[in-house]
């Protein structure tokens, strides 16, 4: 039995039903193959994912590739053992031998399997009309050699654009012996600009791009390519100019947005409940312990409507919410997926995902930020003596046993006397996760969230997130330059 | 666990190489001016034990297909993991379609079907054995590599397990000159990553493998244990440094992304582009007079060997870096063409897309001295053994990365240290490789004994 209902478009409502005609009949007799060496629990993952993904570069459309890739995962939890298996054939047979293959992880007598399946309601984040996958490819071609052209004629010393485009729409349903049943259709798409400055002394590189769970239509109102070229032009430029970053402990400043990186890889993966259960993560046992000045309330929330980050069911079947992670600088909950709620005896919070049907889903984020606080951004940087003022990062890292993170700034400034002066040269950040955001002492009213570009990495599976921050003052921090420091400033 | 398991994936009647060729031969009854179709298949087993208890267990199989489609100078691709007939015409039918939205590129093109070939004899990629060892037993060698690194030593209460996988595949590539190969390729792994934590509550941890195209090949779990359990204790009770200007030395594990960098310098794609700072330097001094860097996409055995490129071509051997002399980049058709050069046969295609550029077996050549010669020669300096972060600015050779390892004194690791960010130029990086060890091992397509670097800074408290 299937009961309640989604937002979905109807087009894509039982979707694997109307495609590979499944019946209810059929997932109840894959779930009792799963279950058939005993097992807790078990639960297949149907995905569909249609994928676009376009360049220019020199000005030329040079790559156009479409894709399709199906499969269904099969899980069997038994205790704390997980047996998986997947095909990328979705007949019977093929999907009841995966499910034996993961049913071997158990051995009991089998289990009696679901007798009704029940479908919660969930929210609507994402409702297109038109996915971006089925949308006329000559406007994503447009949006492209729209970006390129204004790139190039940003400023006569970007030599270099390339200009990127993909989306892709993923259909899942995801059925569990505890009587779970979720569809979702979820679109993605993003649009990168790079571009490389030249000059004969000197050279910079630039990137901008966003994007989110959104029709094409976002990127010919919101965010247009214009918006990316200006930036990624703008960066590369500004590059040119850079002096050496200094090297030491120091003031830092973090601007609004994407640097919000930092709560990714300084907290987010450390409070992953996955590593909190096995007691590997810096963060184990500190619940109800201070670990951020009370100035720091920090949220994961997979509800935001078009986010990145945001699934109105997680690859559980769990619907999504905002899971409060820190608060006031006490360090208040986990991110949980199925298998370490029930070890724990925590809530599920929705944080169950995966890359594809063939990963095991395990606890992970969605769009993770820090609440806006009372300060200005312009107190916060007329506060500093000598510090860096970061505003664009690259990547991060993060080991979360003993809690050390890097997050590799690509924008930055020094700031001298409370004002912004001389740009510099990319540098490393580090720090340890349980402590840097103690340091955290003005918290600015400006919070924003990154354009849309984040993708987060663990235990090899690549999964689409979102960060964000409001403008902060970190009172010490490693930064990683070149420049020797004198006291009372930076000697270049 | 008393079952082993039957293949996961029905194998095609027809074979793979007819399916390729089926798929060029109805591209180019299509309207196609040329066509080139891959076909990968694989199957994977893994498994992790942790605390002596399987923690996951999977096993499968998958296979896609990929076309590119050629309308003169223009091209696109698609792929797809639906094999029946409806599957691959809509995957043709869409190729054929997207092509007609791209640009005509000039250079853009298959290779000359006089330079397409595979090199012949056994290359030793694929070897039975790796699924040879039944299941529990698979279980039992990622059990004893955990087992190992916990009884090394009480300090290790904890661990993220031990683990155990092996893989096969299979990689067809056919096209409209009448190229058709084909390959297959094993490999297995064992790994363990413990967790140490010293009197004051600090956890550390560490890791160690061993990979290898043939069980026979592979380190015992107990060895993989034991050097697990040595580099994660070395970490215990780390420490934070003062700012420093001192004599850097890279363990084999961070020396490679050295190699890395520079692969990223050569390769042809940012190359044409001027995206990187080796571009236009190609017979000029970019490195010391000591290093040597090859590519050698033939090696028996090889991580990085395969007997053609993504483009049908034989591999070769490419010297890059001679005595510090930049001699060649790094190259596929399309690159070499913009450039006005060959190919080196470094072509390397994934489902989708524009072929891109991927190492053979590509490493730096190694020295005399040992690393602990190496390291005996410092009074003041860092060990690194560890990198954190992806701080490398090929465009303009701009380096900072966050680092741990060890500190040495009066040539000698001392006691460890984290939380540090070790930051330079490329460019003078490159020049101030000041020892090459002698230690090279392949543990994948890209290797580099231990090397020392001066003129770093080390940035701390």
């Amino acid at each position: 039995m299937v009961t309640g209902h989604t937002g979905h478009t109807a087009n894509q409502e039982r979707f694997f039903f109307e495609h590979y005609g499944l019946t209810n009949q059929d997932l109840e007799n894959y779930l009792a193959a799963a279950l058939s060496a005993g097992g807790d629990y078990a639960d297949l993952y149907f995905e569909y994912l249609t994928s676009t993904s376009l360049m220019v570069d020199e000005s030329l459309v040079k790559s156009a590739s479409q894709g399709i890739s199906a499969g269904c995962g099969v899980r069997v939890v038994s205790g704390e053992r997980t047996g998986y298996a997947y095909t990328d054939d979705l007949s019977p047979q093929r999907i009841l031998h995966a499910a034996r293959t993961a049913a071997l992880i158990a051995s009991a007598p089998a289990k009696t399997t679901v007798v009704g399946f029940q479908q919660k309601p969930a929210r609507s984040l994402y409702p297109v009309t038109l996915p971006s996958v089925d949308a006329d490819i000559t406007a994503k071609v447009e949006l492209l050699m729209r970006g390129d052209k204004t790139a190039r004629g940003y400023d006569s010393r970007i030599k270099e654009v390339r200009a990127n485009y993909s989306d892709e729409l993923r259909n899942i349903l995801v059925v569990g012996s505890d009587g779970t049943f979720a569809e979702d259709s979820q679109p993605l798409a993003r649009m990168n600009v790079s571009c490389i400055a030249k000059t004969e002394t000197s050279s910079g590189r630039g990137t901008s791009g966003g994007g989110g769970r959104v029709a094409l239509d976002f990127f010919f109102g919101e965010k247009t390519p214009e918006f990316f070229a200006k930036e990624a032009a703008r960066q590369a430029i500004l590059q040119l100019d850079a002096r050496e970053a200094p090297a030491g402990d120091m003031e830092v400043v973090l601007g609004p947005g994407w640097p919000g990186v930092l709560l990714h890889e300084a907290v987010g993966h450390g409070l992953e409940a996955d590593f909190n259960r096995k007691k590997t993560s810096a963060f184990a046992g500190l619940i109800g312990k201070r670990v951020a000045s009370e100035k720091c309330t920090v949220v994961d929330n997979g509800t935001m409507p078009w986010r990145r980050g945001s699934l109105n069911v997680d690859d559980e079947g769990q619907p999504t919410q905002e899971t409060v992670l820190i608060e006031n600088g006490i360090l208040k909950g986990y991110l949980s997926d199925k298998l370490s709620s029930k070890l724990m005896g925590l809530a599920d919070t929705g944080n169950g995902r995966r890359e594809s049907y063939e990963h095991i889903p395990m606890p992970r984020m969605t769009n993770t930020y820090m609440l806006a606080g009372q300060d200005d951004p312009g107190d916060i940087i007329r506060s500093v003596k000598n510090g860096v003022y970061a505003v664009n990062f690259g990547g991060g890292q993060v080991d979360i046993t003993n809690g050390k993170f890097v997050f590799s700034a690509s924008e930055a400034y020094l700031i001298e006397d409370g004002k912004i002066t001389a740009p510099i040269k990319g540098a490393t950040l580090i720090g340890n996760g349980p402590d840097v955001l103690t340091r955290v002492s003005m918290v600015g009213n400006d919070l924003k969230l990154d354009e849309g570009v984040g993708t987060c990495g663990k235990d090899g599976q690549a999964v689409p997130v979102g960060v964000g921050i409001p403008t902060i003052k970190i009172d010490r921090m490693t930064v990683g330059g070149t420049a020797k420091r004198e006291p009372g400033g930076f000697m270049q | 666990m008393t079952t082993t398991l039957e293949p996961s994936a029905p194998k095609l009647e027809a074979g793979l190489a007819s399916v390729a060729q089926d798929v060029v031969h109805r591209a180019m009854k299509g309207g196609a001016t040329a066509a080139e179709c891959v076909v990968r298949e694989g199957d994977e087993f893994s498994t992790v034990v942790r605390l002596g208890q399987v923690e996951t267990l999977k096993e499968s199989g998958s296979r896609a297909i990929g076309v590119r489609v050629f309308f003169g100078q223009r091209s696109a691709s698609t792929y797809s993991s639906d094999f029946s007939a409806a599957g691959i015409e809509r995957m043709l039918k869409s190729a054929l379609e997207l092509a007609k939205i791209c640009s005509e590129d000039p250079y853009a093109g298959i290779p000359e079907a006089a330079k397409l070939g595979s090199l012949s004899g056994d290359l030793h990629l694929y070897h039975e054995d790796v699924y040879s060892l039944p299941g529990p037993e698979r279980i039992e060698y990622a059990r004893r590599a955990e087992k190992a690194a916990m009884d090394a030593d009480p300090r290790i209460k904890n661990s993220e397990g031990g683990s155990f996988d092996a893989a096969s595949g299979r990689k067809v590539l056919a096209n409209s000159h009448g190229f058709v190969g084909e390959y297959r390729r094993s490999y297995c792994s064992v790994s363990a990553v413990p967790i140490a934590q010293d009197e004051n509550g600090g956890m550390q941890r560490d890791y160690w493998y061993s990979v290898a195209r043939s069980l026979a090949k592979l380190d015992s779990a107990e060895q993989v244990g034991k050097e697990a359990a040595r580099r994660t204790l070395r970490r215990l009770g780390a420490r934070k440094v003062k700012t420093a200007h001192v004599p850097v030395v890279l363990d084999p594990m961070v020396s490679r992304s050295m190699l890395e960098h520079i692969f990223e310098g050569v390769n042809g794609d940012s190359v044409y582009r001027g995206a990187s700072f080796l571009a236009g330097k190609l017979g000029e001094k970019i490195a010391g007079a000591n290093v040597n860097v090859i590519d050698d996409g033939t090696m028996s055995g090889g991580f990085g060997t395969t007997p053609f490129d993504g483009e049908g071509i034989p591999t070769r051997r490419t010297v890059v870096i001679e005595n510090g002399i930049l001699k060649s980049y790094l190259l596929n058709t399309y690159t070499a063409k913009k450039l006005g050069m060959e190919t080196t046969a470094n072509a390397s295609r994934g489902l989708a897309g524009t072929p891109g550029i991927g190492p053979g077996n590509y490493f730096l050549e190694p020295g005399t001295k040992s690393p602990k010669q190496i390291i005996a020669a410092i009074k003041d300096g860092l060990y690194v053994t560890e990198f954190l972060g992806h701080g490398a600015n090929l465009v303009t050779g701009d380096y900072s990365r966050g680092a741990s390892g060890m500190w040495i004194v009066n040539g000698e690791l001392a006691y460890p240290v984290e939380e540090i960010t070790v930051a330079g130029n490329l460019k003078e990086m490159f020049c101030n490789i000041s020892e090459i060890g002698s230690d090279l091992e392949f543990r994948g397509s890209v290797a580099s004994p231990t090397i020392r670097m001066d003129g770093l800074t080390i940035g701390g408290e």
